[in-house]
């Protein structure tokens, strides 16, 4: 065997498949290719017959791999789920990263460590920005739904700004709910009442 | 009250029901179990998951767990099936071209005899046919097999099958990379709804009461855990129980149409829950009787010939000797746990681990433990009858 690697690399979203060749490809000198079109994936990983092939966990196109692993006849190189336990530890990690990875039978587990860390790190990155972007849409919204209630209050009770708002946060922590909850369902009230 | 939580994952599908409803209905609550569900996006993952301990129970084809006991498929890590979770299910649909030219050679679309349908399919086909199934260890490949075996046909002719997730065979026939499918519901009726495909038939039109989805966890975690073992298998059977008696489906549907669960709307999961499908944009409807059962006929009972049935099929395909495997494949399915943890609960219980397949062709008052068990018809489209105990 060589000592490239070919690694494929099933992804769509286009920034995050440069991200994740740029991680490879200071993990070593391998061959990597994207794999950006999901139409007709096993035929195109056939055609390639690469070492190892990396796909978000996420994405039900693992099970068309799946069918890459049932080698037809002895002669073609069997793709065996990567995830075969010979390293536990290494597999734990990679599925909470949120990355599967499919490597050629035969292929040693010390070769692989570098190609999978690298992935297994960056695979965290996004999970981490996902997450982030999550949290702070929903603070948004939230905060968007606070400055509503506010102002049903100011007009109701014709009272100021402060004042609504520690009514609020009063009526949250007398029922024991959160804030943007009370707050939400004084819109909806009001909302139904006008 | 202490609760033991107890993590179990599934795929979106209506047959997922029974580990839903187990949560939602209280039923798992009732054996002081916090049953946290976990959605998976693909069945690799769902394994995988499953494999290494990241949960402990899964809503799982069939096929799967006897498929690892073989060695096929990469992952070697024991799974035990504790029950069947559904019985029958998936749908074989066509591309609108395919139903047209079904329609011009005056096929009725009976939505119930597979000879037929077969023969009519092989009138208005040329070339080898390309059918999605969702993975290759399924029920839906098992059936797709057995029903084109039947016809003989040519190998320039013998058709091509290829894995397409569920969520993605509706697009897949809509660029006309397949010609058909065999899919679980909701995904058949959703084909229909987008206008992209026609129904054929119902998987039970192939085998009458197939094995279709089971209840899995870890040999070892079964072995190590009996006492959660049998709380959940007794909460989930209770919830098929719950699921079987009249007029549940429209709560059961709205459970499992939320975001969290499947996410479809009520109304479509609502046909395979009754039964009553929509097979064409005509708006034509066609009655199944069992078209997915949860409770009836033991149907939860996981036969040992049903393992065996599957076991031989994959052998047959992939060069391992049928005799042994289907020795492998009955360890598997646990008939010793379940009437273990369910001999207390269940009126009645089968009296064997094993029957013929295919030989009921009415509904059968079967030996059981009680005397008050009857079994429904399971007979093949061709007749044949699967004999487990044979050579």
């Amino acid at each position: 065997m060589s000592a490239r690697l070919s690694i494929v690399v099933v992804e769509r979203d286009r920034d995050r498949a440069m991200l994740i060749v740029d991680s490879l490809r200071e993990a070593g000198d391998h061959d990597v290719f994207v794999i950006s079109e999901e139409t007709g994936l096993a035929r195109q990983i056939s055609e390639r017959n690469p070492d190892v092939v990396l796909v978000d966990l996420t994405s039900p196109s693992r099970d068309v791999l799946e069918e890459l692993t049932l080698a037809s006849s002895p002669l073609e190189r069997p793709v065996a789920m990567f995830v075969d336990r010979s390293d536990d530890s290494l597999t734990k990690a990679a599925i909470e990263a949120g990355v599967s990875a499919y490597v050629v039978d035969g292929l040693r587990a010390q070769r692989i460590k570098p190609v999978m860390d690298a992935a297994i790190a960056r695979f965290h990155m996004f999970q981490r920005m996902r997450n982030e972007l999550e949290a702070t849409k929903r603070a948004l919204e939230e905060r968007k739904i606070i400055d509503r209630a506010k102002g049903i209050l100011m007009k109701a009770r014709g009272v100021g700004e402060d004042e609504a708002y520690a009514l609020i946060r009063k009526t949250a922590m007398d029922q024991g709910r959160k804030v943007a909850d009370v707050a939400e369902a004084l819109v909806t009230a009001a909302g139904m009442l006008s | 009250m202490r609760m033991d939580t107890v993590t179990a994952g599934f795929v979106a599908l209506v047959d997922s029901a029974p580990l839903i409803i187990a949560r939602e209905m209280g039923f798992a609550a009732e054996e002081q179990l916090n049953l946290e569900l976990v959605r998976a996006p693909s069945w690799a993952t769902l394994r995988d998951m499953l494999a290494l301990g990241q949960i402990e129970a899964a809503h799982m084809l069939s096929p799967i767990p006897v498929a690892m006991a073989l060695g096929l498929g990469g992952v070697k890590t024991r799974l035990d099936a504790l029950s069947v979770m559904s019985v029958n299910g998936p749908v074989i649909g066509v591309s609108r071209r395919i139903e047209q030219a079904l329609r011009d050679i005056g096929y009725r679309f009976d939505f119930h005899d597979a000879a037929s349908a077969a023969a009519a399919l092989n009138r208005v086909t040329n070339g080898p046919l390309r059918i999605g199934v969702p993975f290759p260890f399924s029920m839906h490949l098992e059936l797709l097999h057995y029903w084109m075996a039947g016809l003989g046909l040519p190998d320039a002719r013998k058709p091509e099958i290829k894995t397409v997730p569920p969520p993605m065979m509706v697009d897949a026939m809509a660029a006309d990379e397949i010609d058909a499918f065999c899919v679980g519901e909701p995904w058949g009726s959703i084909a229909v709804e987008t206008g992209i495909g026609a129904l054929l038939l119902p998987g039970s039109a192939i085998w009458g009461f197939e094995p279709d989805k089971v209840l899995a966890v870890r040999h070892d975690w079964a072995e190590a855990e009996e006492d959660l073992t049998g709380r959940l298998l007794r909460a989930v059977w209770r919830a098929g129980r719950w699921l079987n008696s009249g007029g549940r489906q429209t709560t059961a549907a709205e459970i499992l149409a939320r975001p969290e669960y499947t996410n479809v709307a009520p109304e479509v999961i609502d046909r395979a829950l009754t039964g009553r499908l929509v097979i064409s944009t005509q708006g034509e409807e066609r009655h199944v009787e069992r078209f997915m059962e949860f409770f009836e006929g033991a149907a939860t009972f996981p036969w040992r010939s049903q393992a065996a049935w599957i076991a031989r099929q994959m052998a047959l395909r992939s060069g391992l000797d049928p005799v042994s495997a289907m020795l492998q494949a009955k360890q598997v399915f646990r008939t010793d746990l379940y009437r273990h943890h369910l001999q207390d609960v269940a009126p009645d219980l089968p009296g064997a681990s094993e029957k013929l397949e295919g030989a009921i062709n009415r509904i059968t008052p079967a030996a059981s433990v009680a005397g008050k068990l009857f079994l429904m018809p399971d007979t093949f489209f061709d007749g044949q009858i699967f004999d487990p105990a044979a050579r």
